[in-house]
């Protein structure tokens, strides 16, 4: 029977009161603008409805023409088109009828103007309330609410303006809960509030602090703060409770004002009655809180901490008085505010924590905890200690306080408890340690709140020491906890085991036991992790391949799991299969049981397609790892090159092509991967952390830098060089800060400077110029690489052209003579620094050449330092040196690149 | 701070609902709705503390709540705000409300606004006047316990004092400014011949007044 749509409010047909003034024509279209073609109407029907229209027309039958129907609303910043339709809504009656959720009529009010004003007064700020309450918005009709709302704003405004308190009740209410800021309306109260506040009546006066205090924006609280430090200095107990409470709202809102206010809190912690002490202390705290000129001022020239302790001393001496008694302790809620404040004074400033310790202490005797608010003041008193420089006698006690309260029945009391303890684990490490065995076994609690404390306090319980039975809850814990834990749990145990872990195989068998019961729950890293983990151990291949062979034996669910599993399987599929495990019990399995599971893997429809990745590229690298499993292999793979998975489908025909056209070079890109570097090492300061056996425990668990290292390709010259216990881990690429690592390492050696040596004097017979970690830690041990011999041989200047001059400085290894260290060294002696240095060299096919990576990529202006680069020749047959070399840079902004020759060896380079 | 104050009944529905923080009025259904899920999961035998309500505030921000026969109060506080010292303000609160209120049992009531119809003016609307009074009052009550989040009285009698001296003065001024009475007149003159008596539009109903009920 209406319209197709509403304009106004998008309802789907026709919004419910829009469809009653289309009936009107004219009027109503023009005033709230509803689309013509609506207006099907009552009149179309042929039966107008006569006293409506004459209302809506503005000329109700009782009032004579062109008067109003109501009183007139205030419309002042009310859309034209709201506007309309409220006057025009003004004196007609309707119900509105909301449906709650569960889709019982909820409530049926009327919204009535002018009808019954008193009425609507009386229930105007309780509708506020009430409207939000239900669940109105899922009516749909944001127009309404808007409307609705609009219109209860300026009726609480015009409230505000009457001269009744009642009025003003109602009105002040209504304004706090449906005003805020970002509605401009409410600047037009800043002169009512600001009359209020000089009322004569406390209780209007008080009204408009709260108000003010309540949703008082920062122009308003900058137009009326002078009334609010006003009011706060006078005799009256109930306003100036409030004005300290709305100076601190002013404070927060306009930080600049709290020098405004500095002079009214002289006097404030002189005042018996407890609300204004209470609300004193609060606006102190966030004068301390905010500003550290306040906080000083208040330390050294008010003398804060005497008088609060004054204060605190009187609470617990005074005993019993009715009037702030509650469960037989006077005030907790002002001592547990002052505790508050101590702290803030307290905090890193020792003449104050010294002058709270005896009352702290007393406080923490005296105070009787059979009750909440006992505890309650215990609580805040051992925050105190723990956050202020209290002696060592006192925290001891805290902690023990807080010992007591993990054992106390009351659940909250054990949850403050383990928050405490949390909080204090850094500092009082040991303290808290005593407390062990109490906290785990608040893992086993029923309450999550608990739970969740007790398992970050767990975590940061971990050490060396109790690593395996902590870690053994914790597995459990995992094991039986809800869902929201997992992540958190799992992600802690990671941390935990690669700091602490005792053993390559314990730690292993730890993360493979996570992924089995919370795999679905880790973070995404965890799998390259762990993969990482177990290539750089390399005795634990074997078992560790027999594990997850078991592990994932039917069971596809763990994704990670699965995953790891897959490499492992590809990686280490010969030992698995030769059973030459050492750890374990060795099981039998043949190539086509292996191959079975991997392609099982392949088609489960549990697997993802990363997963899927992941045993394809397994499946393949087992085609050089299996003897007589080849065929099979190149059929599955061939099957795959039409798999619909993109990503799949690559790499089946890449690996195709593998055995088709590069069968020989199959072998050798199948090689077994060599030790994974962790992608968040920090360089060299991580080498000399673990070579310089500051912390001797964490050493195995590193990725070690030390260790055989068969495949890869880089370490093959080092091998020769050295043999086996040469540590090859290096960052080829320039390190970040190569200068300051490089001095670190020196300064392990002995303060040899290096960084500002000048290139053009080779110092013979010193430490060789280098700055690369690898040699200077070779040099730490006992069997130097280099030996005198260097000393006789002279520099040559390999390159010197625009101004760029590279020098070669010749070392000989005594362990392998057949090895050359060349040093360069760049030099610039233009006005610009060369950027983005690269030095390459090549040498003919009889040498091998290895460039670690240089000190710098930038060649500083006018000589002033210069850029140090090693390069290892390896010349086995001693022949003639050549190399040719490649420089790029960047220099006034363009782009070089120059390519030379360098014949001019001495012969005792090569020789 | 004080962020909110919530109490609600143990069906949900929300009695007081007060916000320190300003949040859309969506955002305050939801976490009217999300608190009262997570606090009724719990058992009573539990401890008070919530944490973990992802729509107000985050980490630093607890719900500390008390559950008495029918009400939850919930309390939504920042770590400037001893978790305990709240618990015995919700305990103030409600010993204040019991004062006021002669048996706080009744408190469901008393927020029970929605139960009648307001639209016959009789006995049910006076009803729902005087309760909606009383809700009213329950605001009054709260505003003097705590103020913009802060808590600003925690001496019982002093609160029922100041409450019962404002309820004095406005018994004296009694009552609203008087309602304009032309307009009554103006309704009662409205000859409305046919205005559909029952709209229903998508999940909105809408109940046309009979208007000579007034007159």
């Amino acid at each position: 029977m209406f319209g197709s749509c509403c304009r106004c409010c998008r309802r789907p047909r026709s919004c419910w009161f829009h469809s009653r003034f289309r009936a009107v024509p004219g009027v109503l279209s023009q005033a709230v603008g509803v689309e013509k073609r609506g207006q099907r109407s009552w009149a179309r029907r042929g039966r107008e409805p006569q006293g409506l229209l004459r209302l809506l027309e503005g000329r109700p039958r009782g009032l004579g023409p062109g008067g109003s129907a109501h009183s007139g609303v205030a419309c002042c910043g009310v859309a034209p088109p709201l506007r309309a339709s409220l006057n025009l809504l003004g004196p007609v009656d309707f119900l509105i009828t909301c449906k709650s959720q569960d889709g019982s009529v909820d409530c049926v009010s009327r919204l009535g103007l002018g009808f019954d004003e008193t009425c609507l007064y009386i229930t105007l700020a309780s509708w506020g309330l009430w409207v939000k309450n239900i669940a109105f918005l899922d009516c749909g009709s944001k127009f309404l609410i808007s409307f609705f709302f609009s219109f209860l704003q300026l009726e609480c405004l015009k409230l505000i303006a009457s001269q009744k308190f009642t009025d003003k009740r109602i009105g002040y209410l209504g304004a706090m809960l449906l005003l805020d800021e970002r509605q401009d309306v409410h600047l037009l109260m800043t002169n009512c509030i600001k009359n209020d506040l000089n009322h004569s009546t406390q209780f209007v006066q008080g009204l408009a602090l709260c108000t003010l205090g309540c949703m008082g924006s920062s122009e308003m609280c900058r137009d009326l703060a002078g009334e609010v430090e006003k009011l706060l200095k006078t005799s009256n107990s109930y306003l100036r409770k409030k004005a300290a409470l709305c100076a601190v709202h002013v404070i927060r809102k306009v930080p600049e004002l709290m020098e405004m206010f500095l002079p009214a809190t002289k006097n404030l912690l002189n005042e018996k009655n407890h609300g204004v002490l209470h609300t004193s202390v609060v606006l102190l705290t966030e004068m301390c809180e905010r500003s550290p000129d306040m906080l000083a001022h208040f330390r050294k020239n008010e003398k804060l901490v005497p008088q609060l302790v004054r204060i605190l001393k009187n609470l617990i001496m005074s005993g019993y008085s009715p009037e702030h008694d509650v469960s037989g302790i006077s005030d907790p809620f002002l001592q547990v505010r002052i505790l508050r404040l101590l702290r803030i004074l307290g905090r890193n400033d020792d003449d104050s924590s010294e002058a709270m310790n005896d009352i702290l202490a007393q406080v923490a005797t005296n105070t009787e905890t059979s009750k909440n608010v006992g505890n309650a003041i215990l609580y805040e008193t051992v925050l105190t200690i723990m956050d202020i420089k209290s002696e060592s006698g006192l925290r001891v006690l805290a902690i023990n306080i807080l010992g007591r309260f993990l054992l106390n029945n009351d659940k909250n009391i054990r949850y403050v408890a383990l928050t405490s303890l949390l909080k204090t684990v850094q500092t009082d490490h040991n303290a808290v340690q005593r407390h062990r065995s109490t906290i785990v076994d608040c893992l086993k609690d029923l309450d999550v709140s608990i739970k969740r404390r007790a398992m970050e306090l767990s975590f940061a319980l971990v050490n060396g020491n109790n690593i395996r039975g902590m870690m053994k809850e914790l597995l459990y814990f995992l094991d039986s906890c809800e869902p929201e834990f997992k992540a958190d749990c799992a992600s802690g145990i990671f941390l935990a085991a690669e700091k602490y872990a005792p053993s390559k195989r314990w730690h292993i068998d730890t993360i493979m036991r996570v992924l089995t019961t919370a795999g679905s729950y880790v973070r995404d890293d965890a799998v390259p992790n762990l993969i990482q983990l177990i290539t750089n151990s390399v005795e634990m291949h074997a078992y560790t391949v027999q594990r997850l062979y078991k592990a994932i034996l039917g069971d596809y669910s763990q994704q990670p799991l699965v995953q790891v599993a897959a490499w492992c399987i590809g990686e280490y599929g010969d030992l698995l299969v030769s059973g030459q495990c050492e750890e374990e019990e060795p099981i039998q399995v043949t190539e086509d049981e292996v191959l079975d599971i991997l392609e099982s893997v392949l088609i489960s429809n549990m697997s993802t397609s990363v997963t899927r990745g992941y045993a394809l590229t397994a499946i393949m690298k087992l085609s050089t790892r299996f003897t007589c499993t080849v065929n099979r292999i190149k059929k599955v793979v061939s099957i795959y090159g039409s798999s619909i998975d993109v990503e799949l489908q690559q790499r089946a025909v890449e690996y195709n092509a593998l055995f088709k056209k590069y069968d020989h070079m199959r072998s050798a890109l199948l090689e077994r991967m060599p030790v994974m570097e962790k992608v968040t090492t920090n360089g060299p300061t991580e080498i000399v952390q673990t070579n310089g056996e500051t912390e001797p425990a964490p050493l195995e668990t590193k990725p070690p830098p030390a260790g055989p290292q068969p495949t890869s390709q880089a370490n093959d010259l080092l091998d020769l060089l050295g043999g086996n216990d040469i540590t090859p881990v290096i960052p080829t690429a320039p390190t970040s800060k190569p200068s300051s690592a490089g001095g670190e390492l020196l300064d392990l050696l002995g303060d040899i400077n290096l960084t500002g040596a000048p290139a053009a004097a080779p110092a013979p017979a010193s430490v060789p110029q280098i700055s690369q970690p690898p040699f200077l830690l070779d040099g730490l041990s006992s069997q130097p690489l280099f030996n005198d011999i260097a000393a006789g041989i002279p520099s040559i200047t390999a390159y010197s052209k625009n101004g760029l001059k590279i020098e070669f400085t010749f070392e000989r290894s005594n362990t392998n003579p057949s090895v050359t260290v060349i040093t360069i060294q760049a030099s610039n002696s233009t006005e610009l620094d060369m950027t983005d240095f690269v030095f390459q060299a090549a040498v003919p096919k009889t040498f091998q050449l290895q460039l670690l990576s240089p000190s710098s990529s930038i060649v500083p202006a006018f000589n002033t330092g210069t850029i140090t680069q090693v390069i290892k020749v390896l010349n086995p047959q001693k022949q003639q040196l050549r190399m040719r070399i490649k420089l790029t840079y960047n220099h006034k902004g363009s782009a070089m690149q120059d390519l030379a020759e360098v014949n001019n060896f001495p012969p005792q380079s090569w020789q | 701070m004080i962020q909110a104050i919530l109490v609600f009944n143990n069906h949900g529905k929300p009695r007081l609902v007060r916000f320190y923080q300003r949040f859309p009025e969506e955002i305050q259904q939801q976490i009217v709705r999300e608190t009262f899920h997570l606090v009724l999961k719990r058992d009573d035998n539990i401890c008070n503390f919530l944490e973990g309500g992802s729509l107000i505030g985050g980490s630093d921000y607890k719900l500390i709540y008390r559950h008495y026969a029918t009400l939850y109060f919930v309390f939504c506080v920042d770590s400037s705000e001893s978790e305990l010292g709240i618990l015995d303000l919700i305990q103030v609160f409600v010993e204040t409300l019991d004062k006021c209120f002669e048996n706080v049992c009744e408190l469901d009531l008393i927020f029970h606004m929605d139960k009648c119809n307001c639209w016959v003016i009789d006995e049910a609307s006076r009803r729902k006047k005087r309760e909606a009074q009383r809700h009213q009052q329950v605001h009054y009550i709260l505003q003097e316990v705590v103020m913009g989040g802060m808590v600003l009285e925690t001496n019982m009698n002093e609160i029922v004092a100041q409450i019962e001296a404002q309820n004095r003065l406005e018994k004296s001024e009694g009552g609203l400014s008087a309602a304009p009475a032309r307009a009554v007149s103006a309704v009662k003159n409205i000859n409305l011949p046919e205005i559909p008596r029952n709209i229903n539009i998508g999940d909105l109903n809408i109940k046309v007044p009979n208007l000579s009920q007034f007159v």
